[in-house]
């Protein structure tokens, strides 16, 4: 049973990633002008490359095979070369998906620290921290990131000058030092977004009619909580905590421009201004995949959480 | 047995003015921050004092002075006429996404949950692939194909977001089908259509007017970001986002002034957007608070 | 107020004598409760006076919105966050009111409260395992196994026969009247001494309300448990309990034998219920409702008659006064013409 519902959900997402890589193959032949000039951002190219790049992606073939090369030469990592950089795609990948991911995962351990930390502090104490925490939250997950970004910058690094405002660092704790401010501003928002709804669902599942249930049988406050409150709201915001730690996969592109990292999104912006189109096809098609590998753990994590979850219908 | 009260079949439909008045202070507030900026959007490039893009250098990020109440930018242009200038497109921007992605997606869910079946399990799993593109991702690559561009970015989030409206609303126009008087209509003869269009989007409308609301801070703020990138509204047009990125450098150099004040316009709109967007929300659906 | 000669006729009276040798298991008394409303405080419940003898089964009937399922959560100290109590409610003697803490839980345990919808008051992320035998584990320290075994038996005795299997599933797996049927085998495992069931069979369909109606009133009287049952129907009342009261307006209007309300009730509300009622053996012309809207306690005045607005019995001095609640007849009620109009109030005379 659940392992029916487990292999279901990985057949839907391979064709998910099926479909979003036929998208992401077939915008270059969207674009306006021929492929060779579309790949080479419209610079003019000596005869040789046109013809490395004609074999590289089979612009003689028809489409759908060309498709599907490309499709098995991603797979295997080759996901073409950067006319601008003259590199094979992956390794430029490869040499940056690092920062990317460890600003993803340290703004992720923020939000899920504080956010959901705020969040039951606040759902579980009406009183000043809630009205404190909710009259925060409000205007924290309305501020962007790349906001965020300067005002930190201007804090913490051009008034008191604890971290730097540019560049990745050396070693862990130079990571860490570098990658504090832009974690901030990248969990911001979602931080607040996350302890809203932490808050509101413990809010929610302390009305329901089965936590009175319990009361009424004299189990006690503490396990009450624990057991039926916080158990149920574990539900919600697992879902809204994946959710939004999905969402951040993308907007990293705007924290690492804002704070000059050198890591994915920053690259996949350079390459979409100077047209790399190669580049741009491999950095989406890598943050695709880890964005819709993300939201599959939070659907399988639902359903371990939720038994009313049907596990033979599709997960939502 | 004693007769219970029964619950009224037909809610009474409020006036506008009425459920604003229903969201609270807060929910005013907000209403009062949004005209604000509607009406800046509109008249914003007349008030304007001086030219928001003739920039003199020796000017550049001087402080405020008379008649420059906040000073000048990194290329010595006035700071208050860009902030003025820049609200149209700011604002235009995430309207244009919001109409869009309400419409298709108020079309596909209301479809789909009126013919059902394999239309709408067609519609389901092209929603679902649409999913797996988060709106700025989307923003990149159409920038990328199309050009960088505010035409570009607000297609390419139209896109992203239709999925969202559209899940939350089918669920929505799934209830609604379900009442009976949408099958009372259709006994007595009333086309599809015309159900849809009188009654059961009506009946969606607080719904789908609170989605509005919500969408629109989201929409500005990747809107915003997409022009921090440059992929968005090309310099030297004024908007909020471009003005971030072109005097982020200043803040650095310590003159902060000029991204600041944009930062905080963008923040003020949006903050507006969300607390009046959840106060509709909470009254769409009052069961579930 | 009259609420102190009303508690007196009350506790004084007994239930017409039958129990009179102990004393009651829970008495409440004058019980005021306000609830906020929109800012303000709002009575629900206006002097509500009751007992229970140990043992006993007494109905409580009245309207929607009469405050019958408040009057069970003050009982039980389950009221929203918010509201305001005075009077007093005795346990065995004990203090509810002033319980705090260990005490409080305790009390609870032995008394039981059956809830009108077991699918929302059943945990829907739970076992049905670890939902009925937690009390037992955390309270009285009782091994699972044990407890699982003790659910199992029970289990049986409430017409369930594959326990073990059911213990594995999960709420949404199980239909509402077997649901039900966990709920009451649940609230007798801590072996209480008061069961407060609150309208139990309302959500189940008419042949499961009789099946799950049956094996209540047989375990209670097998266990000899004392039960407050709250219901809107006068007859299954009268058929399950001793005495029944009769609430209007958050206030009790009359106590008295189940078997005398229907035919010889003391108060016209009374009368009037018991005519409302439609019945399969009397063919009336058409069926008699009361007339006017049911009043809740914040709207009924607090110095007249709360159901003068609606009786058909109504005088200039019922407006005037609140009446208290007197004995009469082995029974309590609250109508100043009482006196005047017993024997002439039968449901088949309306
Ligand atoms: N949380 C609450 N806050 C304020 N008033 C409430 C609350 N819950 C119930 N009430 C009011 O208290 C009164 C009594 O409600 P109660 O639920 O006790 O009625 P009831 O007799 O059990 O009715 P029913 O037969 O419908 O269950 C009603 O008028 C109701 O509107
Ligand atoms: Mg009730």
């Amino acid at each position: 049973m659940r392992l029916r519902f487990l292999l279901r959900r990985l057949a839907m997402l391979a064709g998910t990633l099926l479909v979003s890589s036929f998208v992401i193959f077939s915008a270059l032949f969207l674009a306006p002008g021929n492929p060779i000039a579309v790949l080479s951002g419209g610079r003019s190219l000596p005869p040789d490359a046109v013809r490395i790049l004609e074999a590289r992606y089979h612009l003689n073939d028809p489409f759908l095979a060309q498709y599907w090369l490309w499709l098995k030469g991603a797979l295997h990592g080759d996901l073409g070369i950067s006319i601008a950089l003259r590199e094979d795609v992956s390794t430029l990948i490869a040499s940056r998906i690092g920062t990317t991911a460890a600003l993803v995962l340290y703004a992720s351990l923020l939000i899920l620290l504080i956010g959901i930390g705020l969040g039951l502090a606040a759902g579980l104490r009406p009183g000043l921290l809630d009205t404190s925490v909710l009259a925060v939250t409000a205007i924290s997950a309305a501020i962007p990131s790349f906001v965020a970004a300067i005002v930190l910058i201007l804090v913490f690094s051009v008034k008191v000058r604890w971290f730097p405002s540019l560049g990745n660092g050396q070693g862990v704790f130079g990571t860490i030092h570098h990658l504090t401010l832009p974690a901030v501003a990248l969990a911001i928002s979602s931080l607040a977004i996350v302890a809203r709804v932490t808050r509101a669902s413990v809010r929610e599942e302390f009305r329901r009619e089965h936590v009175q249930t319990a009361v009424s049988r004299g189990i006690p406050h503490r396990q009450v909580v624990m057991r039926h409150v916080l158990r149920n709201a574990a539900i919600p915001i697992t879902t809204v905590s994946g959710i939004t730690i999905a969402s951040l996969i993308a907007v990293s592109a705007v924290v690492e421009r804002a704070f000059s990292l050198n890591g994915l999104g920053a690259y996949l912006v350079a390459a979409a201004t100077s047209k790399d189109f190669a580049v741009v096809q491999g950095i989406s098609l890598v943050l695709v995949t880890a964005f819709v590998l993300v939201n599959v753990v939070v659907d399988v994590l639902y359903a371990v959480l939720d038994p009313r979850v049907d596990l033979g219908a599709r997960a939502r | 047995m004693i007769a219970r009260a029964e619950p009224g079949v037909h809610l009474g439909r409020r006036s506008g003015l009425g459920i604003l008045r229903a969201t609270g202070p807060a929910g005013i507030g907000s209403a009062i921050v949004i005209s604000a900026a509607t009406f800046l959007a509109i008249f914003g490039r007349l008030l304007a004092p001086h030219d928001p893009n003739l920039g003199q250098l020796a000017y550049a990020y001087v402080g405020p002075l008379g008649g420059h109440p906040l000073g000048f930018d990194g290329q010595g242009r006035d700071v208050l006429s860009r902030l003025l200038a820049g609200a149209g497109t700011s604002m235009l921007g995430p309207l244009a996404v919001v109409v869009i992605s309400i419409a298709v997606g108020t079309l596909l869910a209301v479809s789909a949950a009126w013919r059902r079946g394999a239309y709408d399990a067609v519609v389901s799993s092209g929603l679902d692939v649409l999913f797996a593109f988060p709106g700025i991702l989307l923003a990149i690559l159409a920038a990328t194909v199309f050009g960088a561009g505010l035409l570009a970015a607000v297609l390419a989030l139209s896109v992203a977001y239709t999925p969202y409206v559209a899940r939350v609303l089918r669920g929505a126009a799934l209830r609604e089908r379900a009442q009976q008087y949408v099958a009372a209509l259709e006994v007595q003869g009333a086309s599809a259509i015309s159900i849809c269009l009188r009654h059961l989007i009506p009946n969606m409308l607080p719904l789908i007017v609170a989605q509005a609301t919500i969408l629109f801070g989201y929409a500005m703020v990747d809107l915003a970001a997409i022009s921090f990138l440059g992929l968005g509204v090309q310099p030297p047009n004024a908007d909020w986002g471009v003005m971030i990125s072109e005097n982020q450098s200043g803040v650095v150099q310590g003159y902060p002034l000029p991204a600041l004040v944009a930062g905080i316009c963008i923040v003020l709109v949006v903050v507006a957007f969300n607390v009046l967007g959840e106060r509709l929300y909470e009254q769409a659906q009052p069961e579930r608070v | 107020m009259s609420t102190a000669s009303a508690a007196n006729a009350s506790t004084s009276a007994g239930p017409a004598g039958r129990h009179a040798s102990g004393r009651a298991l829970l008495e409440v008394r004058d019980l005021v409760v306000e609830l906020p409303v929109e800012g303000s405080l709002r009575p629900v419940l206006h002097g509500l006076s009751l007992s229970i003898q140990p043992g006993e089964a007494l109905g409580l009937v009245g309207e929607s919105g009469s405050g019958k399922s408040m009057t069970a959560r003050a009982i039980d100290r389950l009221l929203p966050p918010g509201a305001r109590v005075r009077g007093t409610i005795r346990f065995d003697g004990r203090d509810v009111m002033g319980m705090e803490g260990p005490e409080l839980r305790r009390f609870r345990t032995e008394v039981a409260m059956i809830f009108q919808d077991p699918r929302a008051h059943t945990n829907p992320v739970r076992r049905i395992g670890d939902f009925m035998t937690e009390a037992l584990r955390t309270n009285e320290g009782v091994p699972l196994r044990e407890a699982e075994h003790r659910a199992i038996q029970l289990l049986e005795s409430v017409g369930i026969e594959d326990g073990p299997r059911r213990l594995r599933q999960y709420p949404h797996e199980l239909s509402g009247g077997l649901l039900q049927r966990v709920m009451i085998a649940t609230a007798l495992l801590t072996r209480p001494r008061l069961l407060l069931a609150d309208e139990p069979t309302t959500a189940l369909d008419v042949t499961t309300q009789a099946e799950v109606m049956a094996i209540l009133d047989e375990l209670r009287r097998e266990m000899g448990l004392a039960m407050l049952f709250i219901t809107h129907d006068l007859e299954l009342a009268a058929a399950v309990c001793d005495r029944t009261a009769v609430m209007y307006a958050g206030r009790v209007m009359e106590v008295r034998v189940s078997s005398l309300l229907h035919d010889d009730p003391l108060h016209p509300y009374t009368a009037a219920l018991a005519a409302a009622r439609p019945r399969i053996d009397a063919t009336l012309p058409r069926l008699a409702a009361i007339p006017g809207r049911p009043l809740s306690a914040f709207e009924a005045p607090a110095d007249a008659c709360a159901f003068a607005s609606r009786c058909p019995y109504v005088q200039e001095e019922c407006g005037r006064r609140q009446p208290e609640l007197v004995e009469l007849d082995g029974g309590l009620t609250r109508c100043r013409r009482a006196v005047e109009l017993r024997g002439t109030l039968g449901a088949r005379r309306a």
